[in-house]
């Protein structure tokens, strides 16, 4: 399985995916966001980080870069597209998905483990994934997901949200909402499924000497759904 | 504007430095040059005070590399691997402005470690803030923290660790202390070391603005009531363009075209290329036309105080400029030749074609002052005597809950979740245990590091003050199964005009060096900060020793929760019953008297490495060491990181049982052993002669001494982790 992860001035998590794709078996390849051509790809995912600093809204410099019109035009014709973080904020303010990510409800950046839980299966991503909760990691400033009611409708109906922000057993409740998204919303797909952008980042979690293990799973998943 | 000795006063000169200006130079300087001389020769750059104490520091070792004198120091950590390091004080500009000054003490401490070639791969810093009470602390605190936070989330690099503490001797001048680790391939370390004749002065990163100028020499005076005025002599970060800068630096240096390069940190462009000629026996001919200017009309004074931030001097292979400049191109940096090495041994400077400034280089670095400052040696104070009615009625368990709920002792957490302290993938242990702990990436070996200060001990005693914070060092290494290696030191003292502040320092210092001779833990790099006070008033002492070991398994590294029921909890090294400057002693007796804890760097190592030993065979299931808030507070933590409680036994020898838990004698570690394993332990422990106790064993949920003194876990915890939380949403 080929994979791309593209690098923006300002990434800092591009490393560590590079790390996670390969070691779950993807035969992996960094793209400079400058450049025009996307490699042959089954999967390109667009890391966290601070893109171009963010100092205007996150992700909204790096959704004008050069490399991003191969991404959307990689998206649109039902390639795979994942963004981690500032890659959420990066697909955002591209239109792949629908919403925004404003600051965090209690005006902190938030660096710690989250429960999740998967809200829909029906795609490549979680497809066949055994487990229901996952606990990943989360780091950012920037994550409070939010649209508009007709928005949200539309989301629901067609069942776009991928992941929600819950406890240990699964509650979805405000009490474990990190940073104050509607809904708990953790990360969303477009309506097509091919595009999700989340907050929590799976490729700090690929080994139990860290804060975890279980971005494995969804690593393992993964790359079997796109064999 | 003709220079004269007023003008040179107000750029902090002293009159008979002034007059040894003019001597050394046979002749008046312009303002450029005397702009040049205040900048080289303020306390911050020069270390006058403190040159001559610091020499007497052990700062060799078999694994160093690279001493104190560069940018960073470097210690070796086997096959090929290296270690950059350094602790740096923002002291003053954190105080002026929380938030920018904090960040670009952080920037500026990654930039001296990505200067010689390495990778950061941690982030560590030590916090120092007024009393709880005081109307400015929760401000300062905030914005130190956010800072701190922004600059390094973005260059993503996790910060691991850090110390942060409360009292009112920093009520007018906070510490904020950065320190970075870098990772560097032996044979790929870069120094500012520059050589060879018309080599071309490169310089790369940010354009030059007018922020930030004569911030060293802020940095060097004392804080008065129009601090606030001071505000336009803080730099202002951009952590993007570091992260910019040391990604082309990286690539630039994976090739072999540098001879030599250099951060502009404190004193800008002129200690950079002062520094680079002087350690390279050369002179460096800059045309300041030609050096980027984000501002216009910019004078060469202007130019060459400037303390703008991201920005880099290199001395380049001729030839390699083009490619060089490529590099820098697409990272979207500035990359200007601005000059070239000289034979003259001087620094000589144009602008408009006309020569602004020439000034031997040995005149600014080996002739700048350096002062043996009267200075008065401490006595040891004598010990209070406790009335055994003061603490007969006290029940422990709430002394425990008070002290758990001290701003000193509470869980930072509300600090450390607003760090990224998991990005680059290798974190293993993170904030709030003895060390943090990272990879060494892609390897099975693992680097721990751990900084800590010890300002009450320091001040009742400032030698015995210096040697406890290396040894509390040395433990917190211990404690997560690294063999210690080398420390960083970043001294913060009051004035050192001062004779008692002066006397401190001195003493400190001494002490430092004593411990890190005896445990073989020497210094590779630091940094001195004097003028901490506001007004007369000098800060307490607060040397910060920042300490790295290398666990060279990482599957052995130890953590300090506890692990499983019916397990044995022993302590190790002799408790004495030392209550004089224990947390305990100010927070519940109002004692603020007496002499710190004894040093006995026989047990320290001994107990150490007897306890490393321990856990090279697998024998130690959790480890902590016990420091502020002694035995009790110690086993709480672990019982609270661990979601376990204890059966507590009584102390077995004479000694009244509060002072038994809340003593804060040195050179001991809370240990945790399964049953089956006990008589190997015991009998390491006999052999080598280390003192212990049993504890006790671990239970559920409960610490439990009696019927009458227990407590649940839970209770102890929500008192440790909601303090400063409460306090911050106030």
């Amino acid at each position: 399985m080929k994979s791309a992860v593209i690098t923006f001035p300002g990434s800092n998590c591009d490393r560590d995916m590079d790390v996670a794709l390969k070691k779950f078996g993807f035969n992996n390849k960094m793209v400079w966001h400058q450049d025009i051509e996307l490699p042959k790809s089954d999967l390109v995912v667009l890391p966290g980080g601070f893109s171009y600093g963010d100092y205007l809204r996150c992700g909204s410099m790096a959704s004008k870069s050069k490399i991003m019109q191969s991404v959307i035009n990689f998206a649109n014709s039902g390639g795979m597209v994942m963004g981690i973080c500032n890659g959420f904020q990066i697909l955002v303010e591209t239109g792949l998905v629908p919403g925004v990510l404003l600051r965090n409800k209690y005006l902190e950046f938030i660096c710690k483990n989250v429960f999740v839980k998967i809200s829909n299966k029906d795609n490549f991503y979680f497809k066949n994934i055994n487990n229901n909760i996952l606990e990943l990691h989360i780091a950012h400033n920037e994550g409070n997901y939010f649209c508009t009611k007709d928005q949200l409708k539309e989301i629901e109906d067609n069942a776009q949200i991928a992941i929600n922000y819950c406890d240990a057993e699964g509650k979805i409740e405000e009490i474990f909402n990190p940073n104050g998204s509607i809904k708990n919303i953790a990360g969303i797909f477009n309506k097509e499924k091919n595009v999700l952008g989340m907050m929590p980042h799976p490729e700090r979690m690929i080994d139990p000497s860290l804060s975890g293990d279980d971005g494995s799973i969804f690593f393992k998943n993964l790359i079997n759904n796109l064999k | 504007m003709i220079v004269n000795e007023k003008i040179a006063i107000d750029h902090g000169l002293k009159k008979e430095e002034y007059q040894k200006i003019c001597e050394l130079l046979k002749r008046t300087p312009n303002i450029t040059e005397l702009g040049i001389f205040s900048a080289m020769w303020n306390e911050h750059c020069s270390y006058k005070s403190s040159r001559l104490h610091l020499k007497k520091l052990p700062t060799k070792g078999k694994q160093v590399i690279q001493g104190p004198g560069e940018n960073a120091g470097v210690v070796d950590i086997g096959d090929n691997d290296a270690i950059v390091f350094k602790i740096e004080s923002h002291n003053h500009p954190s105080f002026i402005e929380p938030y920018q000054g904090a960040a670009t003490g952080v920037g500026g401490i990654m930039r001296d470690v990505f200067t010689m070639g390495a990778r950061p791969i941690a982030n560590l810093n030590s916090i120092h803030f007024g009393s709880t009470q005081h109307k400015k602390t929760k401000n300062l605190l905030r914005g130190v923290v956010n800072g701190i936070g922004g600059y390094g989330n973005c260059m993503g690099v996790p910060t691991i660790a850090g110390q942060t503490s409360f009292d009112s001797s920093y009520n007018g001048n906070i510490l904020v202390n950065a320190m970075t680790l870098g990772l560097v391939k032996k044979d790929k370390i870069f120094y500012s070391k520059a050589a060879g004749l018309n080599k071309p002065v490169i310089y790369v990163g940010s354009k030059t603005g007018r922020d930030g100028i004569h911030g060293a020499s802020m940095a060097s005076a004392s804080f008065d009531d129009k601090i606030e005025e001071k505000k336009p002599t803080v730099q202002v970060g951009d952590p993007f363009t570091e992260k910019l800068l040391l990604e082309a630096c990286l690539e630039l240096m994976e090739g072999d075209s540098i001879i030599a390069i250099q951060d502009m940190g404190a004193a800008g462009l002129t200690s950079s290329s002062i520094e680079m000629a002087s350690k390279g026996n050369l002179g460096i001919e800059i045309n300041l036309n030609k050096v980027p200017c984000r501002e216009s009309k910019m004078t060469p004074y202007e130019i060459m105080l400037s303390e703008s931030q991201e920005r880099m001097l290199i001395v380049l292979e001729n030839g390699k400029e083009e490619m060089a400049k490529k590099i820098f191109d697409k990272w979207n940096l500035d990359f200007a030749i601005i000059g070239k090495t000289t034979k003259s041994k001087k620094i000589e400077l144009y602008f408009d074609n006309k020569r602004v400034a020439d000034v031997p280089v040995n005149i600014l670095v080996e002739n700048s002052p350096m002062y043996d400052r009267k200075w008065k040696k401490a006595k040891l104070p004598k010990k209070n005597k406790i009335e055994k009615e003061d603490i007969n009625n006290l029940k422990i368990i709430d002394i425990l809950k008070k002290i758990l709920a001290n701003p000193n002792i509470c869980s930072k957490e509300w600090i450390w979740s607003q760090y990224d302290h998991t990005v680059m993938g290798d974190t293993i242990q993170k904030p709030g245990g003895d060390s943090g702990v990272v990879r060494v990436h892609g390897t099975n070996k693992a680097v721990a590091a751990s900084v800590d200060s010890s300002a009450v001990y320091c001040w009742a005693h400032p030698l015995t003050g210096g040697k406890q914070v290396v040894c509390e060092s040395f433990r917190n290494l211990i404690s997560v199964g690294a063999k210690p290696i080398a420390i960083t030191n970043c001294l913060n003292f009051g004035s050192p005009e001062n004779e008692e502040n002066m006397g401190e320092f001195v003493e400190c210092v001494q002490g430092i060096g004593e411990a890190s001779s005896y445990l073989k833990f020497p210094v590779v790099s630091g940094n001195v900060s004097f003028y901490n006070q506001t007004k007369d008033q000098g800060i307490k002492p607060t040397p910060s020793i920042g300490g790295v070991g290398l666990i060279k398994d990482y599957s052995k590294m130890i953590t300090m929760d506890f692990k499983e029921v019916n397990n044995i909890v022993l302590v190790i090294g002799k408790t004495e019953g030392h209550i004089d400057q224990s947390l305990f002693a100010r927070v519940i007796l109002d004692e603020k008297n007496g002499p710190p804890p004894e040093i006995n760097l026989f047990n320290e190592k001994n107990n150490g490495e007897t306890l490393l030993k321990l856990i090279d065979g697998n024998l130690i299931k959790s480890a902590h060491d016990v420091s502020l808030g002694g035995i009790m507070t110690a086993v709480s933590k672990m019982c609270i990181k661990g979601n376990k409680g204890i059966n507590l036994k009584k102390p077995k020898y004479l000694i009244n049982e509060i002072e038994y838990f809340f003593a804060e004698d040195q050179g001991r570690y809370i240990i945790e052993i399964s049953k089956k394993d006990q008589k190997k332990v015991l009998d390491i422990l006999d052999k080598n002669a280390v003192h212990y106790d049993e504890l006790g064993t671990i239970n559920e949920n409960m610490l439990f001494l009696s019927q009458k003194s227990k407590v649940t876990i839970d209770e102890l915890k929500s008192s440790n982790k909601n303090w400063l939380i409460k306090y911050m949403s106030k």
